[in-house]
């Protein structure tokens, strides 16, 4: 066995590992939100709604069309991400110039009309989605058992993350998003389509959140309040890694997925709480979170 | 649009018709049935609109046999809200004409319920919530309590798997009076059969989905039996975990319903063994129930709860038969004595009675949840290992500290 000062440290290793790939769910969900805010400004509280989205039409896809697990990776981000355009072209822009109080009221009710649909139409009770074939089984780690699929989802939540990162702050394609949101017309008159570059932005920050729908499918079970559990979580992450920072709230998810993992296991009453008080010490102490840039 | 004379004329004959039968059937008193749940939340397939649906099955049902009053059924969502919930209570009951209020899952919203029953002296007959203090503490003369309670659940469940040599347990529990009482009281008979509880992981609800780590708690206890006192959803995921890191655990299911079965898939359920008072395919009766609302609620078949909101309706409708509407609307307590003094006897929990303290007794049954290659179609999902008779299922009489049982 492990020992760390002479303590047992299997139980600790196995709960930071567990802790590390809830920071995955929360970095890639946070990460949308973060695309979404920082860029466009919008606090979009439909993000949970279209994250459960992302998991509801995996299991349609599986379930009416045959389609598995891997087509649904690719195909339910699409699918949904077309849904956030159209959500963003007929609804969301339109309130772009006024307070961000009014967009988070507009996603707001958004969600809810999106989780009450799904309620409706597929009920409370949660449908299973079955791990695919290729990533079942478990590896034994001694102090623990690591099942495939989660490490899996650890691994492809980094990727996407750092690319995602990447894309914005390395390329061209982010150097141009950052300066539109910075100042629109100025980028308008360089001969960029800002509305369509906001719109697709938007989109993509919709997709990763269905795409993190569709990876927690095989581990929680697929339900329509999937989302609202999730999404106050990832909202504490956004705002403790910083409005908009993408690597903050990278950083902050995988973190405060190890701090929550910690908790659950020191004092489990206190898990459900322990991300917030965090919240609270970082606004007090720097109020534009731990990655922001003070305005 | 040119209204014709001859038209005209027959709207208002027609008019005329209608208010003379609204006349006729305001003559006959009205009794009036709130069915009160989660409409729309984490609750709604295991009570919902199929309670509400059960409850008409029983009022159609018994409509020719209504002596001298019509019956009319209203639903509601308290939404898992205890303020919601007996704010509603007290609009039906007040200002709406209510005479009884059916079913109300989630126990934190019960008892604030019965509370405002017990006050106003109106009948409430619980059909959907798990604590044993709706006949205990928190116990009156106008109320019912049908279909299981957390006292029952522990006694078939627990007792039956400390029997089978499952005799140290670690518990993950939903940290609040629904799973901490189921927890109580299973542990009361683990300890009482000389078993030990190695620790537990209470956690915050609603807001868990991730329970791996309380799953390798469990596993690091050295336990042999991991008890979810949990419900739902909660319980569907912990199970789905267990077996995702390999838990060589038995699990014992607290509180699941067959709707929690048919969410996990056989594949992952086989085994698990679980308690309900009611299964749709145990006997003729239950068959013929499920049979005659199976159209009305296709994707939802009938679980104990739904069960109970037709069973309990009917054996009211008998009680209100015997002291009359007027009686009935007097108050909630002449309706309930009148239930405990009449036998039950319904196709869904065959006869029983009601005793003193409220509690409904029939007999509970332990299910084996069957394997994939055993079931023989849609919802064909149990097999039953033990039956605990009506007498030895319920809490005794004089344990559960009601305060108007004279010890």
């Amino acid at each position: 066995m492990l020992s760390i000062l002479g303590y047992n440290a299997g139980p600790l290793l196995a709960q930071s590992i567990l802790g590390l790939i809830n920071g995955a769910f929360y970095a890639l969900l946070s990460l949308g939100l973060a695309v979404i805010f920082g860029l466009l400004n919008i606090i979009n509280f439909a993000h949970g709604a279209l994250y459960m989205l992302g998991a509801v039409v995996a299991w349609v896809l599986l379930n009416h069309l045959s389609l598995g697990y891997w087509p649904s990776l690719l195909l339910a981000p699409l699918i949904v991400g077309a849904f956030g355009v159209i959500l963003e072209r007929t609804m969301i822009s339109k309130l772009y110039k006024l307070d961000h109080l009014y967009g988070l009221l507009l996603t707001f009710g958004i969600a809810l009309i999106v989780e009450g649909l799904a309620r409706n139409e597929f009920g409370s009770s949660g449908m299973s989605y079955a791990v695919p074939e290729s990533l079942r089984g478990a590896t034994k780690l001694g102090f623990m058992i690591m099942p495939t699929y989660r490490l899996w989802v650890v691994v492809a939540s980094f990727v996407m993350c750092i690319t995602t990162w990447f894309v914005l702050e390395k390329t061209s394609l982010g150097a141009t998003l950052r300066a539109a949101t910075e100042n629109a017309a100025l980028v308008q008159a360089f001969g960029v389509n800002v509305p369509r570059l906001v719109t697709l932005t938007y989109g993509a920050g919709v997709a990763l959140a269905a795409l993190a729908g569709v990876m927690a499918a095989p581990v929680y079970s697929v339900n329509p309040g999937m989302g609202s559990n999730v999404i106050i979580v990832v909202f504490a992450v956004v705002v403790i890694g910083g409005m908009g920072s993408i690597l903050g709230s990278i950083l902050t998810g995988f973190g405060l997925g190890l701090l929550e993992g910690f908790t659950k296991f020191l004092y489990p009453q206190g898990s459900g709480v322990v991300v917030f008080v965090l919240m609270v010490i970082v606004l007090l102490t720097r109020p534009a979170g731990l990655f922001g840039k003070a305005t | 649009m040119e209204l014709s004379r001859r038209a005209l004329l027959g709207t208002t004959a027609a008019l005329a018709a209608t208010t003379t039968t609204t006349a006729r059937a305001q003559s006959k008193p009205v009794i009036k049935i709130g069915v009160l749940n989660d409409a729309s939340g984490p609750y709604r397939d295991t009570g919902g609109k199929s309670s509400f649906i059960c409850t008409q099955q029983a009022v159609e049902e018994f409509a020719s046999q209504m002596n001298g009053y019509t019956v009319e059924v209203i639903y509601g969502d308290h939404q898992n809200k205890p303020d919601v919930g007996a704010g509603l209570a007290r609009q039906w009951y007040d200002r709406d004409g209510v005479d009884m209020i059916l079913d109300v899952p989630t126990s934190s919203v019960a008892l604030a319920v019965a509370g405002v029953a017990k006050e106003k002296n109106k009948c409430h007959i619980n059909i959907g919530a798990a604590t044993a203090d709706l006949t205990g503490k928190a116990c009156a003369p106008s109320i019912v309590h049908w279909s299981y309670d957390t006292y029952m659940l522990a006694k078939s469940t627990g007792g039956a798997t400390v029997k089978a040599g499952g005799d140290s347990w670690f518990f993950i529990t939903a940290d609040y009076a629904f799973g901490q009482q189921l927890q109580r009281d299973t542990t009361s008979f683990v300890t009482a059969a000389k078993g030990k509880v190695l620790g537990a992981a209470p956690y915050p609800f609603p807001s868990t989905t991730d329970f791996s780590s309380f799953l390798l708690q469990a596993q690091g206890s050295g336990a042999k039996v991991l008890g979810l006192c949990n419900a739902g959803g909660d319980t569907v995921n912990s199970i789905k975990q267990a077996k995702e890191f390999g838990l060589d655990m038995k699990i014992a299911a607290m509180l699941m319903f067959i709707t929690d079965v048919n969410a996990l898939g056989l594949d992952v359920a086989q085994g698990l063994r679980l308690t309900e008072s009611f299964y749709w395919d145990l006997n003729e009766g239950t068959r013929a129930f499920t049979n005659r609302v199976k159209p009305k609620t296709p994707d939802n078949w009938p679980n104990m709860i739904h069960a109970g909101c037709y069973a309990a309706t009917l054996h009211m409708l008998k009680a209100i038969n015997k002291i009359g509407p007027a009686a009935a609307k007097a108050s909630g307590s002449n309706i309930v004595d009148a239930m405990k003094s009449i036998p039950t006897e319904d196709d869904c929990f065959g006869k029983g009675v009601i005793r003193e303290d409220g509690m409904a007794m029939f007999p509970s049954y332990l299910f084996e949840v069957k394997k994939p290659s055993e079931s023989k179609g849609k919802w064909d999902y149990y097999k039953t290992v033990n039956v605990t008779p009506a007498a030895e299922a319920w809490r005794p009489l004089n344990e559960g500290g009601c305060y108007f049982i004279k010890a």
